[in-house]
């Protein structure tokens, strides 16, 4: 198995609280990786770390065999790479927030062309074809002229998940996706998710859907304060006997839909 | 004592071409000024956000001074001030240049504060779809901002409109200068004065009913945040 991402010995601090510890982790090629944890256990720092979002302190992040951002050398010499490497790099990952962050002045079908318009510079007309083609995939055809204020926060997060998909990234990162979502709500989104998955789409998903962790997730990462205290297959990871921490983890879950799981 | 004070508004309104075309002074160099105003506003709040801590440091005292002295001042400084620095210009020019960088310290906080109500998130997310720097400020900041200020923007606005009144002084030919000359030419001073207050309310009412109308229109791109 390929890894589509090393981390290595990542470690980030903001100001005097460390919230990253060394992290290493290879995340494989064309299957959707998990990364669950209890709150503060710093998920959303490495993701947003892997978008860029935020700059590791130390440690190497490669993608795809590119580093992203920063090189080091043998003797942990950190050097910032021109930002044109960066852009390159960047490119081939695609986000998705919590907040769905959706361009407010933008209908759905704005929302999804304006990278391809702006970034990519394709004619207005061959922009929006693609878009339409991504918010079929989704199944919001029919929204394509609708503000977001107008959608519901389900169609809001698969608008926001085909705006990402528009520009074709080789790996998508989901930054808990549903969490802002009310609980009927999270289906439809799961279920795009779980479809891209299914495509063989390599993704990094930071969520508290422990349910859909284990049936989808190829490989499963366990953060607990800011160091990956377990990663493996869901069997590994949920199967009996389990790591304490992780059992104590689940007993928290149990009346959110990981029932299933003991 | 009590004797009626007799209103009488047909003298000074047999000058109405005067009064017309000083309404057209005022109402141009307000539009100038406003122009000049949100220009160097904007510039300002970018160049805050944007450019490196000096220039904010000094951006901030060019805010801190205009916002913290009297227009009047400012005005009497430039125009009679300014020769000794080599700068003579005429009363409309110093007008126009004066009520630009006064209301530009305003415009600017305005937009400083605009550019901080807008998500991080949505600027993110154009940061992981590759925008440029420009490209965030053109096409997502710019047209967000341009909801969230539209309020304060209209007020400020509004108060930049009622200082063109203070170029009079300088003897810019606008409606105050000139309405009030025909006051004192006809000996109907709080007549000339009741219709300059109504002249300026009128103007005033038209401009925040256009701004409820551009926030009314606008109001579908809003978000909660």
């Amino acid at each position: 198995m390929t890894s589509a991402i090393s981390i290595r010995h990542v470690s980030k601090a903001f100001g005097q609280t460390e919230v990253l510890h060394g992290i290493d982790l290879e995340i494989p090629a064309g299957a959707a990786t998990c990364v669950i944890g209890p709150s503060g256990s710093g998920k959303s720092t490495l993701l947003r770390c892997l978008a860029f979002l935020e700059e590791a302190d130390s440690g190497v992040i490669e993608v795809f065999g590119d580093p992203l951002g920063f090189t080091e050398d043998a003797s942990g010499r950190r050097a910032r790479l021109p930002a044109a490497k960066v852009r390159a790099v960047r490119a081939g990952i695609g986000m998705v927030f919590q907040q769905f962050n959706l361009w407010p002045h933008m209908t759905a079908l704005g929302n999804v062309s304006e990278a391809l318009k702006q970034v990519r510079r394709l004619p207005r007309k061959e922009a929006e074809d693609r878009a339409m083609a991504q918010l079929r995939r989704i199944g919001l055809e029919a929204r394509a002229g609708y503000y977001p204020s107008q959608l519901s926060g389900g169609q809001q997060q698969r608008v926001a998940i085909a705006r990402a998909l528009a520009l074709e990234p080789k790996i998508m990162l989901f930054d808990e996706a549903t969490a802002s979502l009310d609980p009927e709500l999270t289906g439809e989104v799961l279920n795009v998710m779980r479809d891209l998955a299914a495509e063989g789409m390599t993704m990094v998903i930071v969520t508290h859907e422990i349910g859909f962790a284990a049936t989808v997730g190829k490989l499963i990462a366990f953060l607990d304060h800011g160091r990956v205290l377990l990663a493996g297959g869901p069997q590994q990871v949920f199967g009996k006997p389990r790591h304490p921490r992780i059992e104590q983890f689940l007993d928290t879950y149990l009346d959110r839909g990981a029932a299933m799981l003991v | 004592m009590g004797a009626a004070v007799r209103f009488d508004y047909a003298l000074i309104l047999s000058r109405l071409p005067d009064i017309l075309s000083a309404l057209g002074v005022t109402i141009g160099v307000w539009i100038a000024s406003l122009i000049g105003a949100t220009a160097i506003g904007f510039g300002v709040a970018v160049a805050r956000r944007f450019g490196p801590r000096p220039v904010d440091a000094v951006l901030l005292g060019y805010v801190e001074l205009f916002r913290g002295t009297p227009f009047l001042v400012q005005l009497f400084l430039l125009y009679f001030g300014g020769p000794y620095a080599g700068l003579s210009l005429d009363a409309l020019p110093a007008g126009l240049l004066a009520l630009s960088v006064y209301g530009g310290a305003y415009f600017s906080e305005v937009f400083r504060a605009g550019f901080e109500a807008v998500p991080r998130g949505h600027v993110e997310a154009a940061e992981c779809a590759g925008f440029s720097r420009g490209q965030i400020i053109r096409r997502i900041l710019l047209p967000e901002m341009a909801v969230l200020v539209l309020p304060a923007g209209v007020n400020t606005a509004v108060s930049l409109l009622k200082d063109t009144a203070v170029l009079s002084v300088i003897t810019v030919p606008e409606l105050t200068l000139t309405v009030s000359a025909l006051g004192t030419e006809f000996y109907a001073f709080v007549e000339a004065l009741f219709l300059l207050a109504l002249g300026y309310w009128g103007l005033v009412e038209i401009a925040a009913a256009l701004g409820r109308i551009a926030e009314h229109r606008l109001a579908r791109f809003r978000f909660s945040a």
